[in-house]
């Protein structure tokens, strides 16, 4: 049977069909999913994409937070499916509260659209089996509002726990996608519960994974890990 | 020190997209009766001096030429009690 | 206020009427009461000044604009042409393909985020009204000189409303301009295309048919925002007094704009519309008239049935109201009730304001009293027509006259000097980098960009089956354009076509955005003059259709004009995206060519701009046929695999051809001056027609066949290596140094 794996689309959704793309690419199917339809259609992941949902209005995520399907979604991450936030989608993750710290304005006051070195740092995740810790990947990140904050006590648990999944590749030259694009503390780029089923990623995977359109296609092992772990389960 | 505080906010005639997202939002979320909602900022200044005329002369040319944009903003200005 | 309706003023007929402020002119007036038989109403009054104004109405230009139809090639790609929100071209496949750029300079001015951000919604909600899913962006811009206070006002404020607005409706940027001159002082040029994709059976059109059927208003609200906009916004010159005289400012919602998208794309996919417009400059006014008139019978409008944001609007500001993101569909009767219920899905609001008659008129009621009773065509069709008068300029001998000889200018001799110049050009605001720029939109959203800044052409994959794929690239040259109006027009012409040949897609059509200055100037309307003859004929010469585009005039502060700005924007079609060559020297050891002739030519370069702050002379030569061969040779090239790395050479002439190729590429390049030509000329001069490509060994000899074969003069100049570039015998600077000059230069300035 084939692995279904869900893309939501809010109003705002924009990395949508991308995410869809990906999905099809590492081999599973997938569906698209509603805002308004509290109904998972049996799906076996769950992809929150990149985008402007509402508009960023308020703050980023947060009425997309309070959509039907983030009760079944928050319900069924509680329960161990597999959900990974791109983006937008990160940013509604933290504001579920399925993910710790907040996702705030770039330092630079800018977006920012850059091809984006980052080092993966816990290859245990649902979404990350295909990497090796260390290792150093390329993938695009575009975001206006993607500078991950937490108070110190969170940002040490997180350390502490192994929860860093990837951070933004300092050392090195910017021309050579190197350096934090948005003042995010301690180079975080993306985190995980402590179950390592959910995942929250400011940059954008699904934007590499064809090597006409993205600048690597190192972004596709996201959703080739998922589908790993799914099919092993 | 004295705080001025500076409210600035979309003319009523310009169109608001961030209140109007969170006035739709709000039935959703059990959130009845409410009519409208207008998002807008705050400045808080906390001043070195006494506030005087002089001062808020000052502070309104700031919130004029820097702080709003006159063109779709208005702005108040007003000076803030000790909060204790 | 009472009521103005048409009854009232059939009764007073003697009621004065501020058709002066509107911008009317007394002979207009005059001719609205002789089409009407009466005065025209308060609301009538307000339609008619809108649609009559030049935004409008193009009575300036229009007996300039008619050659782009008198002269239109044979082109069998041509589905939709003028007239019409945007043209439509086959581009094969059963994909039929829509854009259009458009200028939105004056609002842009007066609040730079604001109006940059509806510029874009603009310009996608025509794209949206021709039946297409938008699927880019594109901006050409224009500030004055980089270090001038205004621009650092204005610049900040307009890539961020590009940005806050494009990236927010999940449309890649893809390419554009950023030019810097002082002529743009007070009037930066914000102009910005969309390109769409569709089938061919999708495609739309506005026009109101079938009595009966339903005028469905959806989208945002109407408000306040720019009433009057049009009119005072794009006929009148800026006054110099300040914030005082500003007037409203649209405010534009992307998250809207985004719903209206999908939420119209649902409703074409069911075809649930008969015709559709979108509502941008003139609002209802221009909906309502234009729908009906190019339908087939009369409409009837409930004004008062218009969704409100503000409940205290009259008629007349609800008929001019520029409240963005809203649409206005025909539909038949059966059909509304599944149209309304798509509307709710995405949270649209739609409303049924009228309908289709069996009339002739445009009648529209304020709560059961008719306030207007018009012939549609008159209002939106219609409207005067000037044959303004133009002269060519007294100054402009003289300016033509001061060439930039070497007794002249002094030119740099010998390495030292070329390599100094070469850093100056490199650095200078309009060579350098515009990343901290193109880095602030979003160029990968819908995952099908196979180029995009800082390539030659921006070009987006539209079938992920076959691979079939179009490009878009837009250029203008104020500098040439001033120097020969005729020549400039068609330089900007031959620039777009050769950058979209350069990345391997076949030129089909032509969209333009003609920015100039009051057309109450001779010497400006003789520039519009030559410069709409210049490209008619080029796009005659070239088979690229002119399929819509933009006026934008009164471009100018006080008595001082912009330099005549033709930006003209070219499509091209490419069967297979995975062959298209992008500029960067990928590969160490692949040859070096140099395609075309170079001349003497530096009038209008960029080495005079920056170098000596010149102006004068004659811009390049324009020979088309060349450049049409030129085209071909590069898509042969590219299709068969013959080349790697294509960069078309323009403002900076080769030498910042070579830069940019080395910095994107990572690659330097060692190059030898050809014998018998100067190494100035070699490196700097602007002479068109010409490319440089990056030929792997191994296709030498069948690339350099297939050039002498066609009759395309080529020279093998030199070779991708190492990491610096190396003009040998004149000068080597490294990479480092080049990338250092070139970066950081605009953030320097702006940031």
């Amino acid at each position: 049977m084939t692995t279904r794996v869900g893309v939501v689309t809010f109003p705002g959704s924009l990395d949508d069909r991308d995410a869809q793309r990906a999905v099809r690419l590492a081999g599973a199917e997938p569906v698209a999913l509603w805002h308004r339809d509290k109904d998972l259609h049996q799906v076996d992941a769950v992809v929150l994409p990149g985008g402007f949902s509402y508009g960023d209005y308020l703050r980023c995520g947060a009425i997309s937070r309070f959509s039907p399907v983030m009760d079944t979604v928050i319900e069924q991450a509680k329960l161990g499916m597999p959900v990974l936030g791109i983006c937008n989608g990160f940013q509604v993750l933290c504001e579920s509260h399925l993910l710790p710290g907040a996702l705030t304005r770039n330092d630079s006051l800018h977006f920012i659209c850059r091809d984006q070195k980052l080092r993966i740092e816990n290859a245990d995740t649902a979404w990350t089996r295909d990497y090796s810790a260390g290792q150093e990947i390329v993938v695009p990140l575009k975001n206006g509002e993607g500078r991950f904050v937490a108070d110190e006590h969170v940002l040490d648990g997180l350390e502490a726990e192994g929860r860093v999944v990837a951070r933004y590749a300092t050392q090195g030259a910017a021309a050579d996608g190197f350096g934090n694009p948005n003042g995010s503390y301690r180079d975080i780029a993306g985190i995980t519960n402590a179950a390592g089923n959910v995942v929250g990623l400011m940059p954008h995977p699904e934007h590499a994974v064809e090597p006409l359109t993205g600048p690597t296609t190192e972004g596709l092992g996201f959703f080739t890990s998922v589908l790993k772990q799914l099919v092993n389960a | 020190m004295a705080r001025v505080v500076v409210d600035v906010m979309l003319k009523p005639e310009i169109l608001d997209p961030q209140g109007q997202a969170v006035q739709r939002a709000l039935p959703r979320l059990g959130f009845d009766g409410i009519a409208d909602v207008r998002q807008g900022k705050r400045f808080e200044l906390e001043l070195e001096g006494p506030v005087d005329d002089a001062a808020l002369a000052r502070i309104r040319e700031a919130a004029e030429t820097f702080l709003a944009n006159t063109v779709i903003e208005d702005f108040t200005v007003r000076i803030e009690e000790d909060g204790k | 206020m009472s009521l103005d309706t048409v009854t009232n003023a059939e009764q007073t007929p003697d009621s004065a009427q501020p058709w002066a402020e509107l911008g009317l002119k007394e002979d207009e007036y005059a001719r609205i009461r002789e089409i009407l038989g009466r005065r025209p109403t308060g609301a009538e009054l307000a339609m008619y000044s809108v649609m009559w104004s030049e935004h409008c109405s193009y009575k300036s230009s229009k007996v300039h604009l008619k050659q782009f139809g008198e002269k239109k090639p044979d082109s069998t790609a041509m589905l939709v042409g003028i007239g019409e929100n945007a043209g439509v071209v086959d581009v094969g496949q059963g994909y039929a393909v829509t854009f259009k750029v458009e200028s939105h300079n004056h609002p842009s001015y007066i609040e730079p985020y604001q109006g940059a951000a509806t510029g874009i919604g603009g310009i996608v909600r025509d794209i949206l009204a021709m039946g297409a899913r938008p699927v880019a962006v594109m901006d050409p811009l224009r500030f004055g000189a980089a270090d001038h206070p205004d621009t650092r006002r204005v610049l900040p404020g307009i890539v961020a409303g590009i940005g806050g607005y494009g990236n927010c409706l999940g449309l890649p940027n893809i390419g554009g301009e950023v030019v810097f001159d002082p002529c743009y002082q007070g009037n930066p040029l914000v102009n910005a295309l969309c390109v769409g994709v569709m089938k061919h059976e999708d495609i739309h059109l506005a026009q109101a048919s079938g009595a009966g059927n339903k005028v469905i208003l959806y989208g945002a609200r109407t408000g306040g925002d720019g009433i009057g906009g049009v009119s005072v916004l794009a006929s009148e010159t800026f006054d110099a007094t300040g914030p005082a005289k500003r007037p409203a400012v649209q405010v534009g919602d992307p998250f809207q704009e985004k719903l209206l998208i999908e939420c119209t794309l649902e409703i074409f996919a069911e075809k649930l519309v008969k015709g559709i417009q979108d509502l941008g400059g003139a609002g209802l006014s221009c909906a309502t008239s234009e729908l009906a008139s190019a339908g087939s019978g009369g409409m009837r409008i409930e004004l008062d049935t218009v969704p409100l944001r503000d409940n205290t609007l009259s008629p007349e500001e609800i008929l001019m109201s520029e409240s963005q993101e809203r649409m206005c569909a025909i539909v038949e009767p059966d059909k509304v009730d599944r149209f309304l219920e798509i509307c709710e899905k995405w949270d649209v609001i739609a409303t049924v304001i009228g309908e289709v008659t069996d009339g002739e008129r445009l009648e529209i009621f304020w709560h059961g009293e008719l306030v207007v009773d018009v012939p549609p065509r008159t209002v939106a069709h219609e409207g005067p027509t000037y044959q303004r008068p133009y002269a060519r300029p007294s100054w402009q001998d003289a300016l033509q006259a001061d060439a930039p000889t070497a007794e002249r200018l002094a030119r740099p001799a010998g390495g030292d000097a070329l390599k100094a110049d070469l850093l100056k050009v490199v650095g200078s605001p309009n060579q350098a980098s515009k990343a901290w720029i193109t880095d602030q939109y979003d160029r990968y959203v819908l995952g099908n960009t196979v180029l995009s800044s800082p390539e030659d052409s921006g070009m987006i994959r539209i079938d992920e089956e076959t691979d079939l794929g179009v490009s878009v690239a837009t250029d203008g040259n104020g500098r040439y354009t001033k120097l020969d109006p005729y020549t400039g027009a068609q330089l900007a012409l031959a620039e777009a076509f050769r950058n979209v040949a350069a990345g391997g897609a076949k030129p089909l059509a032509v969209s333009d955005c003609l920015n100039f200055g009051s057309p109450e100037d001779p010497d400006v309307m003789w520039q519009f003059a030559e410069a709409t003859r210049g490209l008619a004929d080029a796009c005659l010469e070239l088979g690229t259709p002119v399929t819509g585009g933009n006026v934008s005039l009164y471009n100018q502060t006080g008595e001082t004009a912009i330099h005549p700005t033709p930006v003209v924007a070219v499509l091209g079609v490419i069967d297979d995206v995975t062959r298209r060559t992008p500029i960067g020297f990928g590969e160490a050891g692949q040859l070096l060519y140099l395609l075309g002739d170079t001349a003497d030519e530096l009038g209008g370069s960029a080495w005079s701009q920056v170098v000596h702050d010149h102006l004068g002379g004659l811009p390049p030569k324009v020979d088309l046929e060349r450049e049409r061969l030129l085209g071909e040779i590069l898509i042969a090239a590219s299709r068969d695999g013959m080349i790697d790395a294509a960069h078309d050479l323009s403002d900076g002439g080769l030498a910042m051809a070579l830069v940019e190729s080395c910095l994107k590429g990572g690659n330097g390049a060692r190059v030898v001056v050809p014998e018998g030509l100067d190494p100035f000329v070699f490196l700097f001069s602007e002479s068109a027609g010409r490319a440089v490509v990056a030929v792997p060994r191994s296709e030498e000899v069948r690339f350099n066949d297939m050039c002498g074969a066609r009759g395309l003069p080529v020279a093998r100049i030199g070779v991708v290596d190492g990491e610096t570039l190396d003009v040998q015998g004149q000068f080597t600077v490294s990479l480092a140094e080049l990338r250092d000059a070139h970066t950081g230069v605009i953030e320097a300035l702006l940031a």
